[in-house]
């Protein structure tokens, strides 16, 4: 029995993460539990810590102390694919593309390492992922072809292709006009129905409170509020944050 | 489907290719053409080989002459120490290649870029320094090879050199092909254009770098074994010349190397210019040419020669289409 098979266990715990570069503390003590299935906001200004956490927890970076538990699993000390094996996906703040190749085979880089059994052939779970995204008609697009928007949705259909249990989007709407934020938010609020828990870095405020159920916002490397998104946005340590006092 | 078949044809091609030098080897008496294809084969070995790291994966080897240089002197070595035939020698080497593909690429492939070019540079220098120190095989002075009889069906030692080249080609084409078009090659693809984003899409971005450099590694000390029996001779300052490094590195970017078919072609045109030039006017000439064909290929044709003939590759190299 893993502890991931109780039925109320959390998802992901971040249990008291440092991060230091030199003498630069990006975080500091952080502790949160992600429910699975759960919409989970991540905010805070600039330079607060935000990517260094889901840095974190995808991999990129090693935090100095603390642990990361995944489905009961202690993930800290595994390099990123192995976490993207486990379920863990994410799309990055400046798009990171494959750029020598076709927008297909973008995704089937993580069809072909990401190792999910699937009957279907790998082109086919590939293009549907696309249609999924809107993103069918450029399926055989170079990806330097794409638009803004495309290539923000390339990259949340690359972390699909890993089939993920936690997907982060990372800063996935900056950039986009307000008709471009609702598509890819739709499309967001949708893969958060199939059981997809998901975590959002983002900076537009409507985006935040439309998609969250819970946020947290980070300043200066440590959590100043976490709950319901009315509440955190009430929150006057929030407010000063963003605003200045 | 058309992947079954394009493997039929490629096969029956590397047939056809052995059956024309094996028959040729029969047939034509002077022994000069079989003396200068072997040189063209050998770089035609060494670009697919380099390509395998620098190409896919976008690791730039300068080591060439590192693998190289120990590919000559493991065969040396054993073949002074046991009189061993041909072929363990090249099997020898292949595995003392691998070896030093995974040390190599254990210490060097975190970094990136320049850095790990540098580190290869170095790597070459450590290595032909040693054995320059190595009384067995020489030193410095270099050592004299007596070949031994020549096997049937051959009737001279070169042809039937040039035959065995020809073989760890189509070994080398074959490798690099199986892996473009395998899994591992979409893997080193993916790391050559973002390694964290490859990183975060599952690709085991370090294992296969060190999976490229080993066999990379092993293909390019094999095809380097031979080279004591066809000159002779052996002598540290050829054996570990940086100039393989820089020809097996110009043949395979000057042919493109998104497609195992680049460097195939890259290595002829430059190696039978080289030939040619070597005989008609001088050997010097050869560098001069290098470096100039380079130069126009760099601002011409940055995706080399199958860039200019398929706009697909060019894709798939990096460049808009």
């Amino acid at each position: 029995m893993t502890p991931a098979a109780a039925p109320d266990a959390p998802l992901l715990q971040v249990g008291a993460i440092t991060k230091t570069f030199g003498g630069f503390t990006a975080l500091d003590n952080i502790s949160v539990d992600i429910r699975k299935g759960e919409r989970f906001g991540l905010i805070g200004p600039n330079g607060s810590g935000k990517t260094t956490l889901i840095n974190c927890i995808s991999g990129a970076l090693r935090p100095q102390t603390g642990n990361v538990i995944f489905c009961g699993e202690d993930i800290t000390q595994l390099p990123p694919h192995l976490r993207a094996r486990r379920g863990i996906a994410r799309s990055f703040q400046i798009p990171r593309p494959f750029k020598s190749m076709t927008v297909l085979e973008n995704l089937m880089v993580g069809l072909d390492f990401a190792k999910v059994d699937s009957s279907l052939p790998e082109e086919d779970v590939a293009m549907s992922i696309l249609t999924r995204m809107g993103l069918a008609s450029k399926a055989s697009a170079p990806t330097g072809t794409l638009s803004q928007v495309e290539l923000r949705k390339m990259e949340l259909a690359r972390a699909m292709a890993v089939r993920p249990k936690l997907l982060i989007s990372d800063e996935a709407m900056a950039g986009l006009s307000s008709s471009e934020v609702d598509e890819v938010l739709d499309l967001l609020i949708s893969l958060g129905e199939e059981d997809i828990t998901i975590i959002m870095i983002e900076h537009i405020m409507q985006a935040v409170m439309r998609f969250s159920e819970r946020v947290m916002c980070l300043d200066a490397g440590k959590i100043i509020a976490i709950g319901a998104p009315a509440e955190v946005m009430g929150n006057k340590r929030v407010q000063e944050a963003y605003l200045g006092t | 489907m058309t992947k079954h078949r394009n493997s039929i044809v490629f096969w029956a091609g590397a047939a056809v290719f052995l059956i024309a030098v094996l028959s040729m080897t029969q047939i034509v008496r002077n022994e000069y053409p079989f003396f200068a294809g072997y040189v063209i084969l050998q770089f035609i070995a060494l670009a697919v080989a380099w390509s395998i790291l620098g190409g896919y994966a976008g690791y730039v080897n300068f080591g060439t002459n590192a693998f190289f240089g120990v590919g000559v002197y493991t065969a040396v070595a054993l073949f002074k120490a046991t009189g061993a035939p041909l072929v363990v020698q090249i099997a020898a080497a292949a595995v003392v290649g691998m070896t030093l593909g995974f040390g190599v690429g254990l210490l060097t492939l975190r970094m990136r870029g320049i850095f790990f070019s540098i580190a290869t540079i170095a790597l070459a220098i450590i290595i032909e320094t040693f054995v320059m120190n190595w009384r067995f095989v020489g030193g410095a002075a270099g050592i004299q090879i007596q070949r031994p009889p020549v096997m049937a069906p051959f009737d001279s030692y070169v042809k039937m050199l040039f035959f065995v080249q020809a073989l760890l080609v189509v070994i080398a084409v074959s490798i690099a092909r199986y892996i473009q078009n395998s899994r591992i090659g979409r893997g080193l693809q993916a790391l050559r254009d973002d390694e964290l984003a490859a990183e975060c899409t599952g690709v085991p971005t370090l294992k296969l770098k060190l999976v490229a450099c080993m066999i990379s590694g092993a293909l390019i000390s094999a095809a380097g074994a031979p080279a004591a029996m066809y000159l002779q001779y052996a002598d540290p300052s050829s054996a570990f010349n940086l100039s393989y490094s820089v020809s097996a590195l110009a043949m395979a970017l000057i042919g493109g190397t998104a497609h195992w078919i680049g460097p195939v072609l890259g290595a002829i045109l430059l190696g039978s210019t080289q030939q040619l030039l070597a005989v008609t006017i001088s050997s010097e000439v050869n560098v001069l040419v290098l470096g100039i064909m380079l130069v126009l290929f760099v601002v011409g044709a940055p995706k080399g020669i199958i860039g200019l003939l398929r706009p697909r590759y060019r894709l798939r190299a990096g460049g808009k289409p």
